[in-house]
């Protein structure tokens, strides 16, 4: 079984790397842009022996607590695959 | 008297630290590896500034599950006096001992220059030599030195006078011009509630020694002497 977590700054958090890639876009003519949130996901193998996903989306979404994302300022998400 | 300096895999400040603390400030210092756990007879803990564990994750994500952080906290559960500088104090708020977080740098650029630092408070271990407002001249070297907190807990920790240290211009006073990475309320350095645990990205143990271009940061260090001595004295 496998598992993503998607992880990214809270909305309230200002993303200096996000604006700046947006700074990029603007340059090259993408005028359509009006702001870019940059994020990271992380993706997860797990042992054959978790087959009940709703076990490992609570096993995984501890692991996000704990030291995948920092609540303070990231907000994130868990998607479990097959 | 004995100052604990933690050593990290990528730590790059705890000879500095080790050095200002032992040969400048004159007290006893001793370096203790991430993997130890118990800090033995220390009276304070230094975490130093590097780049622990390669800043891998978030900074100071993985250091604060170093086996010697379970000592860390103990100690200062027990207001033992900790400074966490830079990458220390980035270590302090992912452990949770200090509020907040920090992210990237305003500016995208990783900032290493001298800076004035007015100090707000001086009734922490790490300030108590200070006078109040003093303006100090500290290096700052970092990239993710942009103190960011939820609004609740940016207006608790001004309320409880949590903020020791502030950004300032040449004119002391803490204005966007004076703020060198974006930090909310241009803060450099904050301690806990029970003000025993403090952190702050300025590196004072590089500035101990005039030739260094300031002594500034020697004052810091000075002021856990004293408020152990003041604490001895209190019996």
């Amino acid at each position: 079984m496998r598992a993503r977590v998607y992880v990214t700054l809270k909305p309230s958090v200002f993303d200096p790397q996000g604006r700046v890639v947006a700074d990029a876009l603007l340059s090259l003519g993408y005028e359509d842009v009006s702001d870019v949130r940059q994020g990271k996901f992380f993706d997860l193998e797990l042992s054959d022996t978790d087959t009940d996903p709703a076990a490992a989306r609570a096993r995984v979404t501890e692991m996000a607590e704990k030291l995948l994302a920092n609540p303070v300022i990231e907000s994130y998400r868990v998607e479990v695959l097959p | 008297m004995t100052v604990a300096v933690v050593v990290f895999p990528g730590s790059n400040s705890d000879a500095d630290a080790y050095y200002a603390v032992s040969h400048v400030i004159g007290v006893g210092a001793v370096l203790v590896w991430h993997k130890d756990t118990e800090l033995g007879a220390a009276d304070a803990v230094i975490l130093p500034g590097g780049f622990a564990h390669g800043d891998y994750l978030r900074t100071g994500a993985i250091a604060r599950f170093s086996p010697i952080m379970g000592a860390v906290t103990r100690f200062a559960g027990r207001g033992g006096p900790v400074l966490g500088i830079c990458n220390g104090f980035q270590v302090l708020l992912e452990a949770g001992l200090l509020p907040g977080a920090m992210v990237r740098n305003r500016g995208i650029k990783f900032v290493s220059s001298m800076v004035p630092v007015r100090v707000e408070q001086t009734d922490t271990p790490f300030s108590a030599a200070c006078t109040g407002g003093q303006v100090l001249s500290l290096p700052i070297a970092h990239g993710e030195g942009n103190y960011f907190a939820d609004p609740d807990v940016l207006a608790e920790i001004e309320s409880n006078r949590q903020v020791v240290f502030r950004y300032v211009d040449g004119h002391g006073e803490a204005t966007p011009e004076g703020n060198p990475n974006g930090s909310l309320n241009n803060i450099a350095g904050i301690c806990n509630r029970q003000r025993n645990v403090v952190g702050l990205m300025p590196h004072p143990e590089r500035a101990c020694e005039s030739s260094l271009g300031s002594h500034d940061g020697r004052v810091v260090l000075a002021s856990v002497v004293q408020s152990l001595a003041a604490g001895a004295a209190r019996g």
